[in-house]
């Protein structure tokens, strides 16, 4: 207190919490730009099951003679697991720092919020739910361990079994997770942008657009396909 | 007016603290929210109890000595200073909750004081231009873009008063530290340094416990001076840009 | 009373260090002739700087980075808040950059006159030299001040001078040069060279045969009273506004650090100087703490005016043209609105004097700027003092676009300070004084944007070359806590606060303050005479007595305790506001702050007398409520010649 000189401790810059948000935030990307491309194969869905289980199909084998059969897939496999830990880990460690440098949980007996979005502060809850929902899906409708309304080899039965109306909690748990997905994209990508250095006052509006309109994109996007199911828009031939 | 306060009391920094309500009449609307806390005090005073510690110096918004959380928001329901917000910002009748800032780079020293010394230690890890005494060209040696030098200005108005922090959710002291490297990093003075400024200025404000940057906003709504939020993007990519150059 | 039942006259002193020869070249050759320390041994030496605003942190960072052990200490929670910060106008440099005439001469000449006749040449002459590396040294550090499109910096005209000399960051100069005072000084602290104590009180000075060696601080923390040492120590603690309680200062500033120094042998030269600025925000009531200042420029377009009928209580913007009187437009019609400071301050007081204030209580004129709107238009007022309003309008809760603003004068500066000479070197070898706490620069009378320029010269640049010629002859012989002078320093500091803690009377400390306010405010204030400041001598005193009755302060020393702080300041305010009366009572000629009333011309403006009082009143204190001994030393004209003020 009363003697303020500086403490000297070897740290670096790249354990700091600013590179580790860049690091969520370059994570964040590859992850945004997977959703979306995951959305655009989901909506192959209205096309009827051939185009949806050719696309799918498809994809086993993109890039081919080049890479091997399913070598494309497997290393967007790798490189969207590596995104998904690095992402997490990093935000435990700046949640871990944060409420340590929020000082206890009951911090103030009054809190206003002035100025975050809702989306903001769903950031840390909706992040867990989006982590479980993904382990959910993929036990779902990629390894189809799970399966509500019977396996299938074809996806887009998977698709239809498991949205069918008495399985209505397997669609609530879906709608919830994507709605937790628009959420964290609408902060995530304005986030993301602030920290990787591109907002400026004049921008910031801008960045804030984007972010709007891709998380409703992409959340309307991934409705679609299980509600229209569910309501029986589509369905097994 | 009538007012009743709900203060935070806390003896020293070892102990703990708690809530005390005080009811306190004839408060004129034209009471700076500070000179109403004299007038408390001094009837505290009266009565052997004793008066509420609260930092304060200048008492027209800029030294940045004062500060404390009003109902829930830093520096109360006006964005100016707590020297500056007046009475007439309440209503007679009203309970009005009187906390310190909170974080644990900022301990408590008594009541509403906190220590801010960690912004110093920032400043102190490269929140300067190396310019030792008698060394300087002519002041016209090197022109400035007036664009530059204005929003050199804008982020150099920072008084480190740490309602930024109090007001982040994160505890984050980015807003301050982003307002130093901005300040400097405008201008061609700074340029030298400007690489390994940020890296130290970011370890130190890690070190000091600061939470990190969720890009959220409260701290630029509340703050007093108006400091750009867009500052903490200008840290970023200063600090990205030394990582990438390898200062790290 | 006669003066003689005041004051004991002793012998005349004079500055010794000030070199003799023509004026431009005596700053040369003073630091030709100042021994020099080898950089080696300057590790051995060490230096305690008292005060971290720009006098201060300016100093202490210098020093530092010349390679000398400083010990830097601050009552702040840190070194940035020291009340420089407040200055919003401005700072002066002879740069010329304007190529309209200005010169070092210029400054130096328009410093002298405005001062009143009552500065030293040689001091005023190195200030305006000094002024231009201050600006060089400033912009190196990152001070944004505000530039043209070409990128090159502004200027602007200020206080009634006829250049343009000052240079300003929007309405925050004094904010943005502390900042980077400040930020050299961390830089130091960082580099280990300077050791910062915030949150520290300096409560006395060590004096070890005849030199001042250290101080005895108090941690305000822990309350644990602290003893440094030092070679050498520097006093920038600011000035003494507060006496009067309502000012424009910080609430913590205060004399404690300048007046146990003078307690101890230092003299206090001109303590009746004092700077009423015109523009502030008037009192709204008894609970008010402080004042605001409001800048000057806005005279440059608002019109200042009072009813003609005293107590004319209707709604200003009801009251006809015809019944309105501009006073300063009817009295100095070439002046008009923007006659100086210490005019405009007085014209005020006179009218309300008369009963014709307004606002609450009496005590505030309008400024008017509904001519102004018209002739301008909204925007443009808007865009040249909207931020000034928007204060305004916070403060007051009144809309200044639709009724006249309501301004009263209110202390500002002193001038005056421990006396020093042009080494800043007081009368006790080793301390050294710099800033607004020495009396050195302004006279009686200080110009816009010159107190800045002084606090930088001083703590960047004289000094740091001054000092050596002192530090030459040390490192002086090794002290430690046990030292009798050491041990007798503290034992004075604790038995003080014992005996304030207790008193445990009645009365609080503030209401006591607010009382010798009054006082100063009444009697000592914008005009002053013999009649009424018998009167306050008196009154201080008892006040004062009252005050070590019944003073009533709770807690204990080992906590943080701001309610002793306070005591202990008003306790010394007590004892310098007698000073003051005496001074002023001594001094009976109106010149630049000081108006006696019985000294002014057929048209009531001050007269000086300069064949009896052309010189620096130094006081020694005489011992414990015994008669302050003045010595005086005499002022010599040879560059500027001394002439009468007139704004007719």
């Amino acid at each position: 207190m009363a003697n303020s000189t500086l403490t000297k401790k070897r740290s670096t810059a790249y354990g700091s919490t600013v590179a580790l948000k860049a690091a969520m935030a370059v994570t964040g990307v590859i992850l945004v730009l997977y959703l979306i491309a995951h959305m655009y194969g989901n909506l192959k869905v209205f096309l009827g099951q051939e185009a949806f289980d050719g696309y799918a199909e498809e994809l086993r084998d993109l890039g081919y003679p080049l890479l091997p059969h399913e070598g494309f897939l497997w290393i967007a496999r790798v490189v969207l697991l590596s995104a998904v830990l690095i992402h997490i880990y990093c935000a435990v460690v700046l949640t871990r720092r944060d409420n340590r440098a929020r000082g206890g949980a009951s911090r103030y007996q009054v809190t206003k919020r002035v100025q975050r979005t809702y989306a903001s502060y769903t950031m840390r809850w909706g992040g867990l739910l989006i982590a479980l929902f993904v382990i959910f899906h993929i036990l779902h409708l990629t390894v189809n361990v799970i399966a509500p309304g019977g396996a299938s080899d074809s996806p887009y039965v998977r698709l239809v079994n498991g949205f069918q109306p008495e399985y209505w909690y397997v669609t609530l748990f879906y709608v919830a997770a994507v709605i937790a997905v628009g959420f964290h994209l609408r902060h995530g990508i304005w986030s993301g942008a602030a920290t990787l250095g591109f907002n400026r006052a004049d921008r910031q509006g801008k960045i804030n657009a984007v972010a709007l309109a891709v998380a409703l994109v992409v959340t309307v996007g991934f409705l679609l396909p299980p509600l229209a199911v569910t309501f029986g828009l589509v369905s097994n031939v | 007016m009538n007012i009743t306060l709900r203060v935070w009391r806390q003896k020293g920094p070892g102990d703990e603290g708690r809530m005390v309500n005080y009811e306190l009449s004839d408060v004129s609307p034209d009471m700076s929210f500070l000179e109403m806390l004299d007038v408390l005090n001094e009837k505290l005073t009266l009565q052997d109890e004793d008066p509420i510690a609260f930092d304060h110096d200048c008492r027209e918004g800029i030294c940045g000595a004062c500060g404390v959380v009003i109902d829930g928001e830093a520096h109360g329901p006006e964005v100016t200073t707590t020297c500056q917000l007046h009475m007439r910002s309440f209503e007679d009748g009203d309970t009005i909750t009187v906390e310190p800032w909170r974080a644990k780079a900022f301990p408590v020293v008594k009541d509403l004081v906190v220590d801010r010394g960690a912004f110093d230690r920032i400043i102190q890890a490269g929140g300067y231009i190396s310019a030792p005494t008698g060394t300087a060209p002519d002041a016209h040696a090197t022109p400035v873009p007036k664009a530059d030098a204005d929003r050199a200005f804008d982020a150099a108005t920072c008084i480190g008063c740490g309602a930024c922090v109090a007001a982040c959710p994160n505890a984050s002291g980015m807003l301050f530290t982003a307002a130093k490297v901005t300040h400097l990093g405008m201008l061609p003075q700074g340029q030298p340094e400007r690489a390994t400024r940020v890296v130290k200025m970011v370890n130190q404000h890690d070190e000091e416990d600061f939470g990190g940057c969720t890009n959220i906003g409260e701290c630029a709504a509340v703050c007093p001076k108006g400091i750009p939020l867009d500052t903490i993007s200008q840290l970023n990519r200063d600090l990205l840009g030394s990582l990438s150059k390898g200062v790290g | 009373m006669s003066d003689n039942d005041l004051y004991i006259e002793g012998a005349p002193i004079r500055d010794e260090k000030a070199p003799e020869g023509p004026i431009n070249e005596r700053w040369d050759k003073r630091r030709f002739s100042a021994k020099l320390v080898n950089p080696a041994n300057r590790r051995k030496l060490s230096v305690i700087v008292v005060g971290t605003g720009l006098a201060g942190a300016s100093a202490a960072a210098t020093l530092g980075e010349a390679g000398y052990n400083v010990t830097s200490f601050c009552y702040q929670d840190s070194p940035r808040r020291a009340h420089s910060i407040a200055a919003q106008g401005g700072i002066n440099a002879a740069k010329n950059y304007r190529n309209d005439g200005d010169s070092i001469h210029r400054l130096f000449y328009d410093t002298v006159k405005g001062g009143d006749f009552r500065s030293r040449e040689s001091n005023v002459y190195r200030l305006a030299q000094t002024s231009v590396e201050i600006i060089d040294q400033c912009v190196a550090q990152g001070v944004p001040f505000a530039r043209e499109y070409g990128g090159l910096l502004d200027n602007r005209s200020f206080g009634g001078v006829q250049v343009s000399r000052t240079f300003y960051a929007r309405g925050q100069t004094g904010q943005q040069l502390l900042i980077g005072a400040y930020q050299a000084l961390e830089r130091q602290v960082a580099a280990g060279s300077v050791t910062m104590n915030t949150r520290h009180e300096m409560l006395e000075v060590i004096v070890v045969d005849g030199k001042a060696r250290g101080i005895i601080a108090r941690d305000m923390v822990t309350g644990e009273i602290e003893t440094h040492f030092a070679d050498a120590v520097v006093l920038a603690t600011g000035g003494y506004g507060n006496v009067f309680f309502l000012s424009t200062n910080a609430m913590g500033c205060n004399v404690t650090a300048a007046w146990r120094a003078h307690r101890k042998g230092a003299l206090f030269a001109n303590p009746c100087y004092t700077q009423i600025h015109p523009t502030c925000i008037p009192v709204s009531g008894e609970y008010q703490s402080k004042l605001t200042l409001m800048s000057e420029s806005l005279r440059n377009d608002g019109r200042i005016w009072v009813p003609k009928k005293t107590g004319d209580d209707r709604d200003p913007r009801q009251i006809p043209e015809e019944e309105r009187d501009y006073y300063l437009e009817r009295i100095y019609p070439s002046f008009g609105n923007l006659v100086p400071r210490d005019i405009a301050s007085r014209a005020a007081k006179n009218v309300c004097d008369e009963g014709r204030g307004v606002g609450p209580g009496g005590l505030g004129v309008y400024l008017d700027f509904a001519d102004a709107i018209t002739r301008m238009g909204r925007a443009a007022v808007e865009a040249k003092y909207g931020n000034l309003f928007d204060m305004y309008q916070r403060i007051t809760g009144e809309n200044p676009y639709e009724v006249p603003m309501r301004i009263y004068p209110a202390v500002h500066y002193t001038m005056g300070g421990l006396w020093v000479d042009y080494d800043l070197q007081s009368t006790i070898p080793g301390l050294f004084v710099t800033g607004e706490a020495n009396f050195s620069d302004h006279g009686a009378n200080r110009l816009g944007a010159s107190a800045l320029m002084q606090g930088l010269a001083d703590g960047y640049f004289v000094l740091p070359n001054t000092i050596n010629d002192y530090l030459a002859a040390g490192p002086f012989e090794s002290i430690d806590e046990s030292h009798p002078d050491a041990v007798a320093a503290k034992e004075q500091v604790t038995s003080r606060i014992e005996k304030l803690l207790s008193v445990n009377g009645s009365r609080t400390v503030d209401s006591f303050h607010k009382e010798l306010g009054h006082i100063m405010w009444d009697y000592c204030g914008m005009e002053r005479n013999e009649e009424g400041l018998t009167k306050a001598i008196e009154r201080i005193r008892e006040l004062r007595a009252e005050f070590w009755r019944d003073v009533k302060v709770l807690g204990t020393n080992d906590e943080l305790n701001q309610a002793l702080e306070k005591a202990g300041r008003v306790a010394d305010f007590l004892e310098l506001g007698e000073l003051m009366c005496v001074d002023a009572l001594h001094r009976r000629e109106s010149c630049g702050g000081h108006f006696r009333s019985e000294s002014q011309t057929e048209d009531g403006e001050a007269l000086r007398h300069d064949d009896e009082f052309a010189y620096v009143a130094a006081w020694e204190f005489g011992g414990e409520n015994e008669k302050p001994v003045l010595h005086k030393e005499a002022l010599e004209y040879e560059y500027v010649e001394m002439k009468q003020r007139s704004y007719k």
